[in-house]
């Protein structure tokens, strides 16, 4: 502790849970936004990574309420945000978002592969049958007029899966955003620089993976697809932290009273997390990197691997940033006068053992829906750049 | 930091002087107990009726000597977890230099044993008592996802705990730092202006246990009441009006310094 503090705020309400609830989300919103520039704006170059952005969105959207029902002091009246929601709450509109938003995804997965499980409905037999058949809730038909009405519907829900993502995510930052009492919150840009990290966070993350998976299995990878998503990793990098400076520089400029207390929060207690870290390696860096891949002839296997490298420092950047939000929101005290302090524990309820497996989790599972449906069947196929 | 047994034994001491001291205390406690009686109005005698009362509460800063009664009544009162305040008493200190420093060690639990400042380095010092300002629109009501804050008719800012998720977004709302997750029940909480007691026709305890008459809990309909009379004689301020919370606690002698 360091100055004055309000006696209640020597304890700080929202942990390392809340920090890995808006990172979850922003994860799903730009694994979403990847898998629909392909299926809506008919980007051909991302066509080999469309499914696995779509289901990496699905097995992120799993796991996101996870972290807020580890933190809720009674998780077990969880649902009473459906059943009593006080509509004046931001907050209140989670369910119904998040809801509407997983029905959305379920019906694209599901109607993304159709086709396929219709294939396998066909060829197999006994319980497995039944089980596809049941998946299929009934629909076992299939021939090019179904294939393309799949397709159709697939778009439909796509585009309109693009503005429910948005908000989805923009609704986060708008819980932030809306707290008139903190002022290390309360801007309304916040809303815009979660989405743009969203999507930042959403293409690192797939470019990671892709990266990742062709390089242990060593399997043929479509370049096309790599340069793709390193120019919309780029060009999406640089939107997200221009926000986030010119947030900065706009409060430092205005000279409110609150900015004595943030420049202090920031030259202070945020000054290795929020300037060394956030902004001086994982922007930065993966600034400098991107831009030698996009303006240098560098080998393909050095750009590929600097590529690499930004994808890691920039789904960092933004782990980062929700930290230095949430976090960072807390421990400067309301009275202007003073920060607390938070270190999560390793082993507690909502200590970094938990936070680890909540983000390790999806991976997991998105490892065994490749077991069932591969995403990338060797030899991977080759599509026009 | 809990208090140990020096300060304990500290405390103690405090109270033995300053009842010894001040042998007008409990005449006055005496005087205010049957003046409440007066001034408060009569119980409500069914739920409509609570629309007759407007709570507020007035903190006279320019009378409170931090002698922490009231965050100790409050803890009794109210049974509140240790190493968090319902009511809080801060001490504001500035220097020759003009510069401000303020504690509220333990919430002044054990009122304020050393001293913030050396005396010679000393210009003004004050005590600033503080509590739920049951704003008119409290941003903790508006941002409750379940409806389990809300505001009684008579004014009062209360948590239904049966309701309560505890996802601590209003301890985030609330500007004035009043709110916190009571680990016990793992439910928000708060001052509750004593509203078991009020419509007993008793004031709060934290009110009842001030030796100064530096707060006052009132009913701002009441044109007799009290709280009304000091407001109409007396310059306050609020807490961060800016905020637009609309606060019904009332500063009498409040410093810009004050947040």
């Amino acid at each position: 502790m360091e100055g004055f503090v309000f006696p209640n705020e020597q304890h700080v309400t929202w942990t390392v849970m809340i920090v890995l609830y808006p990172y979850i989300t922003g994860l799903v919103a730009g694994a979403f936004i990847v898998s629909s520039l392909h299926h809506v704006f008919g980007l051909k170059q991302l066509a080999p990574i469309a499914r696995f952005s779509l289901v990496s969105a699905f097995v992120f959207l799993l796991f996101a309420p996870l972290p807020l029902l580890n933190h809720l002091g009674r998780p077990d009246r969880a649902l009473n945000i459906l059943i009593t929601p006080n509509f004046r709450s931001a907050m209140s509109g989670f369910g119904f978002i998040y809801a509407l938003y997983a029905i959305i995804l379920v019906l694209e997965i599901w109607f993304d592969f159709r086709a396929d499980i219709v294939r396998r409905y066909e060829a197999a037999s006994g319980l497995a049958r039944r089980v596809y058949r049941v998946v299929l809730l009934g629909a076992t038909y299939r021939d090019e007029r179904t294939d393309r009405l799949d397709k159709k519907v697939v778009k439909t829900l796509a585009g309109v899966g693009i503005p429910v993502a948005l908000i989805l995510h923009g609704y986060v930052g708008f819980l932030f955003g809306s707290i008139k009492a903190n002022p290390w919150w309360s801007t309304p840009l916040m809303f815009i620089i979660f989405i743009f990290s969203a999507i930042v966070s959403g293409i690192a993350v797939l470019t990671f993976l892709y990266l990742f998976v062709t390089w242990n299995r060593r399997l043929t990878r479509n370049q096309a697809t790599v340069d793709t998503l390193a120019r919309f990793l780029w060009g999406f990098m640089m939107v997200a932290v221009v926000l986030e400076l010119m947030e900065v520089l706009s409060l430092a400029y205005e000279q409110t009273e609150e900015w004595s207390v943030l420049r202090e929060l920031i030259t202070g207690r945020l000054w290795v997390s929020y300037v060394v870290l956030q902004l001086l390696t994982c922007s930065l860096g993966p600034f400098l990197l991107l831009s030698a891949v996009a303006l240098l002839k560098l080998p393909l296997r050095i750009s590929n691997l600097l590529v690499f490298l930004s994808s890691v420092l920039l789904l960092t950047q933004v782990l980062l940033m929700r930290w230095n939000v949430v976090i960072g929101g807390q421990i400067l005290s309301k009275s202007y006068r003073g920060f607390t302090s938070y270190l999560p524990g390793l082993f507690e309820r909502e200590g970094l053992v938990v936070a680890a497996v909540i983000v390790i989790v999806p991976f997991l599972l998105l490892r065994e829906f490749d077991k069932r449906f591969p995403f990338f069947p060797v030899p991977a196929r080759e599509e026009p750049s | 930091m809990r208090p140990t047994n020096e300060d304990d034994l500290s405390r103690r001491r405090f109270l033995r002087i300053t009842l010894a001291g001040v042998g007008g205390v409990p005449a006055a406690t005496l005087f205010l107990s049957t003046q409440s009686k007066d001034l408060f109005p009569p119980p409500p005698t069914d739920l409509d009726d609570l629309g007759r009362f407007e709570w507020g509460f007035l903190v006279d800063t320019t009378r409170c000597i931090g002698c922490g009664s009231c965050v100790r009544a409050c803890q009794k009162e109210n049974g509140v977890p240790d190493g968090y305040y319902r009511t809080w008493v801060e001490r504001y200190e500035v220097d020759k230099d003009g510069e401000v420093h303020v504690d509220s060690p333990d919430g002044a639990i054990a009122s304020f044993q050393t001293d913030l400042l050396p005396r010679e380095t000393r210009n003004k010092a004050f005590f600033v008592p503080k509590l739920c300002n049951h704003c008119r629109s409290s941003a903790c009501t508006q941002v409750c996802p379940v409806g389990a804050t809300f505001d009684t008719p008579d004014g009062v800012v209360l948590i239904d705990k049966d309701r309560c998720v505890g996802c601590g977004y209003c301890v985030q709302a609330c500007p004035y730092g009043c709110r916190y997750i009571d680990e016990r029940t793992g439910t928000a909480d708060k001052c509750t202006l004593c509203y078991h007691r009020l419509h007993r026709g008793m004031t709060t305890a934290c009110a009842e246990a001030c030796p100064r008459e530096a707060r006052i809990c009132g009913d701002l309909r009441a044109p007799k009441s009290r709280l009304r009379q000091v407001l109409r004689e007396r310059r306050y301020g609020l807490l961060k009006p800016d905020l637009g919370t609309r606060p019904k606690c009332y500063y009498v002698g409040l410093d810009p310094e004050v947040v």
